[in-house]
């Protein structure tokens, strides 16, 4: 079933940098969607769109749908804060907020204006299990984030994201700045949050595309070229382009 | 033969190495030994008039013997009146310049303005709290008024170094922050201004730290020559170090030179305190600082 339907969807910035152009696309529930192709294409785009990031740029003109069950994630009235909430994002580099490592987790919720103590590290530690990271950091709670190792920050990233039980989890090459280990770690993660999360995931190479996704969206220049299922797109592609791409030819 | 195994050439850039060294430090000695002389100068001459009953009494024989407890209490009073005014404005006009405002003409005509602003002649600040406050408010020459032009000369400084302060702070814990769920100004006040905080304070005690040692701005809207009385309301005009300095070293015959040497070095003395409380704030946050 799709969670996010989006429909002749297009948007140009007011710098003229990366766009797209009428992208129609379904993400499924419960499963780990890829989008993945060339720098400059529009995924990190198109995932800006969904969460309304976008807001904070100059965003020039934006056209056609991004439906999120069934609620138009572009009406301009939408509570764009609770949205937020319930589309999170990871960056590709780990960015801890300056504060402690419980902190970071419980930031979203205390914004979003829940102040029990109790409640809150019971949070916490929920969200860090849930990315195996308590037991590297259950005596370091306290200590800056940024003081924890970057594959640790990344988990917590993801644990800050986990801590408002959101219903999507984008995450915008979430391992591009990590070692071999963490990547791993990270991956087996995003296999079982899916039982419980639909992902979406913007990989930061072909071999993880292919590794990771349940369905697959080929973006080149702003455009959608072709989806597919499970390995599809990386066996047997139809479309030229995604071939050459999939194969190294260029990328 | 490469060129590290060209002796004559390596001992060249060596020599040029020690004499760049040797001119820097030459040039720093330069600069800092006339600051140093007027210190020690001022501490040697002044010193001796430093006593408990200097700095907490009234002035008496024409301001020739006795203390200067009003003009101490009086810069302080100034100091926080422009504090009262100048940094809950200041700051709030750095943010909304930093964070909210949209880059646009107007509001690069304000930045504009405001970095002009820091550079317009103290007298005229004077000049403008006297026609402003003084007359048009009928505030009188009064505490109140002298606190206000101070605080209308000290907010350039403290909205622009807020300005600063707030753009120092990554970017990236602003859209993490808006990613998790907060609004614009829950961004600000739980994280950017948190982070921004040192720098300004920093700006807020260099702005501070000028407005209690300037006399122009004081001169038409509070500062009295000569008061018998401590004052009782804002609306009382006050005796000021710097305005006070000015008159027993120009104004008064027969003043001892010791008063004139203390009194000039309360006022270092105020100077260095405030400078010290700035530097520590802002290696304080460095040393915390989690980016």
């Amino acid at each position: 079933m799709d969670i996010i339907q989006i429909e002749d969807f297009s948007i140009t910035y007011a710098d003229g940098a990366e766009s797209l152009r009428g992208i129609n696309l379904g993400i499924k529930e419960h499963a780990i969607n890829v989008l993945f192709g060339p720098a400059g294409g529009g995924k990190s785009t198109l995932l800006r769109a969904i969460n309304r990031l976008n807001d904070l740029t100059d965003v020039k003109e934006v056209k056609g749908s991004i439906l999120f069950k069934k609620e138009n994630l572009l009406d301009s009235k939408l509570d764009v804060t609770r949205l937020r909430r319930r589309i999170g994002i990871v960056f590709s580099r780990p960015m801890p907020l300056p504060m402690t490592v419980t902190q970071n987790v419980t930031y979203g919720l205390e914004v979003a204006g829940e102040h029990d103590r109790g409640k809150l590290n019971e949070v916490a530690e929920k969200a860090l299990r849930q990315v195996f990271l308590w037991d590297e950091v259950y005596d370091r709670l306290n200590d800056p984030a940024i003081a924890i190792s970057g594959g640790q920050q990344q988990r917590l990233c993801l644990a800050r994201v986990l801590a408002l039980e959101p219903e999507v989890i984008m995450l915008d090459e979430p391992t591009s700045a990590l070692d071999p280990v963490s990547t791993a770690r990270i991956e087996d993660l995003l296999q079982t949050l899916k039982e419980k999360y639909t992902i979406i995931l913007v990989p930061h190479n072909v071999q993880q595309s292919s590794r990771m996704a349940d369905y697959a969206a080929f973006f080149l220049q702003g455009e959608l070229i072709e989806t597919g299922e499970g390995k599809k797109l990386f066996i047997a592609p139809e479309d030229k382009r995604t071939q050459d791409y999939v194969e190294g030819r260029f990328g | 033969m490469t060129a590290f195994e060209d002796q004559s050439q390596l001992k060249g850039a060596h020599w040029q190495e020690r004499f760049g060294d040797a001119a820097l430090w030459v040039l720093s000695l330069i600069t800092v030994l006339p600051i140093l002389g007027i210190v020690i100068y001022i501490i040697y001459k002044g010193a001796p008039g430093i006593t408990w009953e200097f700095l907490t009494s009234m002035p008496t024989n024409g301001m020739r013997e006795g203390g200067i407890f009003p003009a101490i209490l009086g810069t302080l009073l100034l100091t926080l009146g422009c504090f009262l005014f100048a940094v809950p404005l200041g700051i709030a006009a750095g943010i909304y310049i930093a964070e909210y405002a949209k880059d646009t003409a107007a509001t690069r005509a304000i930045r504009i303005a405001i970095i002009s602003l820091a550079g317009v002649p103290s007298v005229v600040y004077g000049l403008f709290g006297l026609g402003m406050f003084v007359v048009f408010f009928k505030m009188g020459v009064s505490i109140l008024a002298a606190s206000m032009t101070l605080a209308i000369m000290t907010l350039p400084v403290v909205i622009s170094t807020t300005e600063e302060a707030l753009r120092s702070v990554p970017n990236a814990f602003r859209v993490v922050s808006i990613s998790l769920g907060a609004t614009r100004w829950q961004t600000v006040w739980r994280i950017i201004l948190k982070e921004g905080m040192p720098g300004i304070l920093t700006g807020v005690i260099l702005g501070l730290e000028r407005a209690a040692v300037e006399t122009a701005p004081i001169l038409f809207t509070g500062a009295a020559f000569y008061l018998p009385t401590l004052p009782t309301s804002p609306l009382d005009p006050t005796m000021a170090l710097p305005y006070h300095i000015y008159v027993i070293s120009t104004q008064v015959p027969g003043m001892p030179l010791t008063v004139q040497y203390a009194t000039v070095l309360v006022l270092l003395f105020f100077v260095l305190v405030m400078n010290l409380i700035a530097t520590f704030v802002r290696s304080r946050a460095r040393a915390r600082r989690q980016w």
